[in-house]
């Protein structure tokens, strides 16, 4: 997948311009950069949530519109977003619209738990749980969805370590067949998942590469202080 | 002090006895007033999914609208369909008046800006992210009204009752496009004004115990699932 | 096209919609019942609260439709100026009230045909025992006098029915016939007006120990039932004559067109036939000792009350006849000889030189 010079602006405001960012199956694409930076922004634009003010998506070379972007990709979200339902539910919803038939369904959600360590949880209800588990049945539910694009906003914010390492290794393992571009403000955790990193700031990509030499030798003043921690914003 | 208990008595009695026209006029009641209700839901409810998920010009004004009319005199309503209705009004070919179905139909319009509002609001007060979860879950639009329809789900069924309660408890519709007819169209609130003015208090007492228990069992039942189910 | 996702609904959401959905299909069929076992035709007839009240319209429905079981006969139950505008607009078949004046306008206004008495009762002034106005077995004109009187002074209260009913219209002709105005009596701190029906008036009469005109059925329905503890003090003279028509929606009128005529009809037949008539002279007996309507087609035939057939004359007939030619619609059988004539019978008669007037047309018919 491949962006094209995406703007965004809301109110006058400029939110995102000229972003032209990359994602390759079978890789894992970090964006970092600090709060208000536009990742959010990005990321919904690329779900097909919001449209851009102008600029393309490109999915393997041909042009996508929103709505085209809604059924290549999907999104896990910041915010923990469950259903009012069982877990079992919150899951299938998903299969059942893009009218998986019914046969197949539980064998899906099973397999999509597994992969986040849930395998006891279909009956619970998913409104119920901690943050940590209704995460992970967040990440689940797209993983059961299959695809070609997956996008994570702050994966795991706000989790302890335990929980954090099931998502990474869930996020790991399906990249294998997918392109995944993940947003996050934890350094270390760009470092070890993703093969390429975007650093957005105020609206730009201001530095793009792979983790190597982004934290060893960063090019623009403003990814150099975000590594030491000193960005404002 | 002695005519009162002794009226509750005798209600009580007539209640318990199972006594015909009692009965005959409580399911009239909830009939007459469920269809109007049920009625009213099948333009209210997608009045009111449109109201609380598209922004138009004029929303919050059409939101007070509703809000407004909520609390219109039964008997103002009455009035004025009574005159469209009537044999020499414009829907006379119907000949719909003292019929069950006037009173239906009189009650559905009453109850539509309880239906709505409440639905509405209900509706709102889903979380919106809600709805980009659904659309990144690969829902269309139809379908993802169909989630926030299933989330404000309570919300929608209490708008319902407030509604069916209002209905059920109305006095001015009923009587003027209905006649209170016995058999036909006489109904719970118009049996407790003929009993009352025919000085027949445990008649009237028992129709007001009726209805009383029909409407508090409701809402407290339902209450009480959305409890158990949140 | 919109595809209801299964995972929209739980097992508890389904189970309501099939609930609403059992309930609507039960609706249906309680509704396609009631259609097939309803009778083809519907009678509405415009009636006063009056005789609402009494329960007797129950009784005359009940063997009405014994006759004729293809009708069913709805008694819709205002006040007779409403009962009256509700026949004008079409939305009833006939009317059956007791007001004279107001059935004559609607006759001559082309809303009706085909006006029959059936039956008549009599007014009575009701008030508290200790009668403070004094007015025990004086005639309506001294009573009435009396009770401004005494209403002025403060020791009386009169309570008007105040809505445009039969009973209002006759109260208001009496105050009338003693030269006051009833629109300027309300102004009165003493007339008190009630807005509602014969025993709302009544129990509100009771409540404040004020006098007030009542039909003697709903006076001894509410007294039989302890409601009132109000006495019965001026009960008869001519203006207090109470008399009940029935008329039968005009088929030559536009706004009518879709009025059950050939229903008003048989209704009107069988309130005069001699079982109708029957039914009018003995409801009431057994629950108050004494029938609370008396029937008026057999009173004529007999000849039985000629003094009270010259005051029904005169307070309830049109151009010398109960329902002048004009305005009668393929009903001829229904209206004797004795009327057809342009005999008048002159109010000034004695009671005794009617009677022989009456067996004169008598033998005239033989």
């Amino acid at each position: 997948m491949e962006t094209v010079d995406i703007t965004k602006s809301y109110d006058g405001l400029l939110a995102l311009d000229r972003v032209s960012i990359a994602a390759d199956v079978g890789q894992i694409t970090a964006v970092v950069g600090v709060n208000g930076a536009g990742k959010t922004t990005l990321l919904n634009i690329l779900a097909g949530i919001d449209a851009p003010t102008s600029g393309r998506v490109l999915i393997q070379g041909h042009e996508v519109d929103t709505n085209g972007l809604r059924t290549h990709c999907t999104m896990v979200f910041s915010r923990n977003l469950m259903f009012r339902n069982s877990v079992y539910e919150n899951i299938a919803y998903g299969l059942r619209i893009s009218r998986t038939s019914d046969r197949d369904v539980p064998a899906k959600v099973a397999s999509a738990l597994a992969l986040v360590n849930l395998e006891e949880f279909e009956k619970r209800n998913a409104r119920k749980l901690s943050s940590g588990e209704q995460r992970r049945v967040a990440i689940a539910r797209v993983l059961a969805l299959e695809r070609d694009v997956l996008l994570f906003d702050e994966p795991t914010a706000n989790l302890d370590p335990a929980n954090a390492m099931i998502i990474e290794r869930a996020i790991k393992e399906s990249a294998r067949s997918r392109a995944v571009l993940l947003s996050t403000h934890d350094l270390s955790q760009a470092r070890r998942l993703s093969d390429r990193i975007a650093h957005l700031y105020k609206g730009r990509v201001v530095e793009e590469a792979d983790p190597s030499r982004f934290f060893t030798n960063p090019r623009h003043e403003a990814t150099k202080l975000f590594i030491d921690g000193e960005l404002e914003f | 002090m002695d005519p009162i208990i002794e009226g509750i008595i005798r209600a009580i009695n007539l209640i318990l006895s199972g006594d015909p026209e009692v009965l005959g006029i409580t399911a009239l009641s909830l009939l007459i007033s469920g269809s109007g209700t049920v009625l009213s839901c099948v333009w209210s409810i997608p009045t009111s999914v449109g109201l609380a998920l598209r922004g138009f010009h004029g929303r919050r004004v059409v939101k007070g609208l509703f809000n407004a009319l909520m609390g219109i005199p039964t008997v103002a309503l009455g009035l004025f369909l009574y005159l469209l209705l009537s044999r020499s009004g414009p829907l006379g070919y119907f000949q719909l008046l003292y019929s069950p179905y006037a009173i239906m139909i009189g009650q559905s319009i009453l109850v539509t800006p309880i239906v709505v509002s409440f639905s509405t609001s209900a509706l709102e007060s889903v979380d919106p992210d809600l709805r980009r979860l659904a659309r990144t879950l690969g829902a269309s639009d139809l379908q993802m009204y169909g989630v926030v329809i299933r989330e404000g789900f309570w919300g929608v069924v209490l708008a319902v009752i407030a509604a069916f309660n209002r209905a059920f408890a109305e006095l001015g519709i009923a009587m003027m496009l209905g006649g209170n007819i016995r058999n036909i169209t006489r109904v719970l609130t118009t049996a407790i004004a003929l009993e009352t003015s025919r000085g027949d208090i445990a008649l009237s007492i028992a129709f007001t115990l009726i209805l009383l228990t029909i409407t508090m069992s409701l809402s407290i039942a339902v209450n009480l699932a959305r409890k158990s189910t949140t | 096209m919109m595809r209801l996702s299964r995972s929209a609904l739980t097992k508890l959401q389904a189970s309501i919609l099939v609930i609403v959905a059992l309930a609507t299909v039960t609706l249906g069929v309680y509704g396609y019942n009631l259609s097939l076992t309803q009778p083809k035709a519907r009678l509405i007839v415009s009636t006063t609260t009056s005789l609402y009240e009494t329960r007797f319209l129950d009784e005359l429905k009940s063997k009405f439709e014994l006759k004729y079981p293809n009708l069913n006969v709805s008694f819709i139950s205002q006040g007779t100026g409403l009962a009256i505008q509700t026949a004008m607009r079409g939305d009833a078949d006939m009317i059956l009230v007791h007001d004279p004046a107001r059935e004559y306008q609607f006759l001559k206004g082309g809303y009706g045909v085909n006006r029959k008495i059936v039956a008549y009762n009599f007014f009575v002034i009701v008030g508290p025992s200790e009668d403070p106005a004094g007015i025990s077995g004086k005639s309506p004109s001294e009573a009435f006098s009396r009770i401004r009187s005494a209403g002025l002074n403060g020791t009386a209260v009169w309570v008007s029915r105040g809505d445009d009913s039969g009973t209002h219209a006759k109260e208001k002709t009496l105050w009338k016939a003693i030269g006051l105005d009833a629109e300027k009596l309300r102004a009165e701190a003493w007339y008190l007006e009630a807005g509602s029906g014969m025993t709302a008036t009544l129990k509100l009469a009771n409540e404040k120990r004020g006098y007030t005109l009542t039909d003697v059925g709903t006076y001894l329905l509410n007294f039989n039932n302890h409601n009132i503890d109000l006495v019965k003090l001026v009960e008869s003279g001519k203006s207090m004559l109470n008399v009940y028509s029935v008329m039968a929606d005009s088929p030559k009128n536009a706004n009518m067109t879709k009025a059950n005529f050939e229903g008003s009809m048989q209704f009107i037949r069988f309130l005069v036939s001699s079982e109708g008539q029957a039914l009018f002279a003995q409801f009431g007996v057994d629950k108050y000792g004494l029938p609370l309507f008396k029937p008026y087609v057999k009173l004529t035939e007999n000849q039985s009350d000629s003094e009270i057939i010259g005051w029904i004359r005169d307070l309830a007939f049109f151009e010398g006849s109960e329902c002048p030619q004009e305005f009668r619609y393929q009903a001829d059988d229904l209206y004797s000889a004795q009327e057809l004539g342009t005999i008048e019978v002159p109010s000034i008669l004695t009671g005794l030189e009617e009677r022989k007037v009456a067996s004169w047309i008598q033998s005239l018919k033989a």
